[in-house]
């Protein structure tokens, strides 16, 4: 794989305050790659410079390995790429019109755009609606023409600015299981901007996180997810349980870790004796036990502890103990009500030391 | 009570049988304001798009020009415009005083801002993510302008009818740069000044009835295509 798009010491500023500060970001060819972050972080900001509608102060951004020149026509280059954005934005018209927009931009032959468009219009469900005026679509069905306004293009490089954020859930999550496929099969290199972590997971084969312009970090979903390079990406991406501690030993490769006097986790890191470290883990690697099932379980790390609140989530429960130290673990309702898990009852908090993550402090 | 009855149906018996003067004020009056709005929107739409969508030095010193230029009396422009014109003014060897050209020109400048504000209006209301949007499709700058204008169509044809509306009922500086001779700078609102101090109130209403209906017409054709603009439903 070669880098489609890449940004190179990449700095945006707005009255000497920096807004997006990213040293080296390359896009894949064919790849989805996931930009999180919370509001404000500067995600759509990294979104507009790769659309060239937004001249970094400094640095460069590469197109197949050529420097973009800000000088000359960016035309040429923003008609090799699509962008969508949060609202649908469409034009007081049909929704045939709107999804032929782009096309009519490049003077494309009146027939191959009336095929074209007809082909994406059913590719996203919305055929019934060609003739419907703009106004009158749903916001599902806007977003969905707005989808098709930009995928009719074939683009080389597709920037969705979160898509999905107006959209109520059951909508979102079809919108999002038609989406992948299309990427998938059209090879379409893809740049999502969220501030989801769940869509990210979904649509991203690769994530970047994002925090106050910073870029952070950048991996594999399950390396971000597992691996969060400092508190404020763990905290974001989920992990719930978060201690500092001080490497106190080492066994056989695994690391002793004492989060509370006389409680030593065990973890799997590179980390030396007597330093200090924040310990991670995340809540659906915590497995609950009763207290006398919890010799049979083969994980390194077991801790006695106390219930201390439980709060159903709808597709899970999320119980938090107290061992001396605070554990937080997500368990489906079916084993809450089997174990007769309930606040002030004794449990055991069981994990693997592999699951355990350590940020070097 | 008769003289009001008696000028309507001397009025309306004037306008049904086509009578020439009145035809000839009317059709004066039409060329004269017609071509007037059209030289405003070729500069006042282009200049309001600029103010609604430019961010650039010397903005604000534009946009108080447009505020002043639409709150500017009329008589003013016609004294101002008289000066300049005048044999011995800046501009008097062109000759253009007491013609037909003063009086569009006189309008044009009245017209202008008018057609400006509004547009700038029209421009500034439309989602500005929209510019971006459209950059994001691959449009270019032409395109991207043609796009706005396509979606801010109503209340640009709204800015064309304020400012034909805005002139076409003017008085103060047409009858003074135009000086309201007969058969050759006589309109409709200067025609209506003469005839009703004449007390030939019969001419005056038929005047009257005929700049009425122009501006009714130009607004219903605003209505019928605002409601044609927006959905069935």
């Amino acid at each position: 794989m070669s880098a489609l798009v890449q940004l190179k010491d990449v700095l945006v500023s707005r009255n000497t305050r920096t807004i997006l500060d990213v040293p080296d970001l390359a896009v894949e060819r064919g790849e989805t790659l996931a930009v999180i972050g919370p509001n404000g972080a500067g995600k759509s900001t990294l979104l507009k410079v790769l659309a060239l509608l937004e001249k970094p102060a400094r640095g460069q951004v590469l197109l197949e390995g050529l420097a973009i020149n800000y000088r000359g026509s960016l035309l040429p280059y923003r008609r090799r790429l699509a962008l969508v954005m949060q609202q649908p934005l469409l034009r007081d018209t049909s929704t045939f019109e709107n999804v032929a927009t782009g096309l009519r931009f490049r003077w494309a032959p009146r027939r191959e755009t009336r095929q074209r468009v007809e082909r994406w219009l059913d590719r996203l469900g919305i055929a019934h609606l060609a003739c419907r005026h703009a106004r009158t679509l749903s916001g599902g069905e806007a977003q969905r023409a707005s989808l098709a306004r930009a995928l009719i293009l074939e683009p080389q490089l597709l920037l969705l600015d979160e898509p999905f954020a107006d959209l109520d859930p059951p909508t979102r999550d079809s919108l999002m299981s038609e989406l992948k496929p299309i990427l998938r099969e059209t090879g379409t290199t893809t740049v999502f901007v969220t501030h989801d972590r769940d869509e990210a997971l979904r649509l991203g084969d690769r994530l970047a996180v994002i925090m106050g312009g910073l870029l952070l970090q950048t991996g594999s979903p399950q390396e971000v997810l597992a691996r969060p390079a400092s508190l404020e990406i763990a905290s974001f991406v989920g992990t719930e349980t978060v201690l500092p501690g001080i490497v106190k030993g080492e066994r056989q490769g695994v690391l002793e870790v004492e989060v509370a006097p006389g409680q030593r986790v065990a973890a799997v890191g590179q980390q030396l004796l007597g330093s200090q470290v924040l310990v991670c883990l995340r809540p659906e690697e915590v497995t609950l036990l009763e207290p006398q099932q919890a010799g049979h379980s083969s994980a390194r790390n077991h801790f006695a502890g106390t219930v201390q609140e439980v709060v159903d989530l709808g597709l899970y429960v999320r119980v938090s103990l107290d061992c001396g130290f605070p554990v937080v673990a997500y368990a489906t309702r079916v084993s809450i009500s089997e174990m007769g898990i309930s606040v002030g009852q004794p449990v055991v908090a069981s994990f693997k030391a592999t699951a355990v993550h350590l940020i070097p402090q | 009570m008769d003289i009001i009855w008696e000028g309507i149906i001397q009025a309306l018996g004037l306008i049904l049988s086509g009578d020439p003067e009145l035809t000839q004020v009317v059709l004066l009056s039409l060329a004269i304001s017609g071509s007037a709005t059209l030289m405003s929107i070729v500069i006042g739409v282009p200049y309001g798009t600029l103010l609604a969508l430019g961010r650039f030095g010397g903005r604000s010193l534009l946009l108080g020009l447009v505020n002043t230029g639409m709150g500017m009396p009329p008589v003013v422009v016609g004294l101002v415009l008289s000066i300049l014109l005048w044999r011995s003014g800046p501009l008097g060897s062109l000759s253009l005083l007491y013609t037909p050209g003063a009086m569009v020109l006189a309008q044009v400048i009245i017209a202008t801002p008018i057609v400006a504000g509004v547009s700038m209006a029209a421009i500034a209301q439309l989602d500005p993510r929209l510019r971006l949007q459209m950059l994001g499709l691959g449009a270019s700058r032409l395109q991207v302008l043609w796009v706005l204008f396509q979606e801010a169509r109503l209340p640009l044809l709204t800015a064309v009818m304020a400012g034909f509306g805005g002139v076409i009922s003017e008085v103060g500086s047409v009858i003074m740069v135009g000086g309201n001779i007969k058969g050759q700078t006589r309109v409709l609102t200067t025609a209506i000044v003469t005839e009703t101090s004449r007390g030939n109130f019969g001419l005056a209403i038929a005047l009257g009835l005929v700049l009425l209906l122009l501006a009714f017409g130009a607004n219903l054709v605003l209505t019928l295509l605002q409601q044609r603009g927006s959905p069935a439903q």
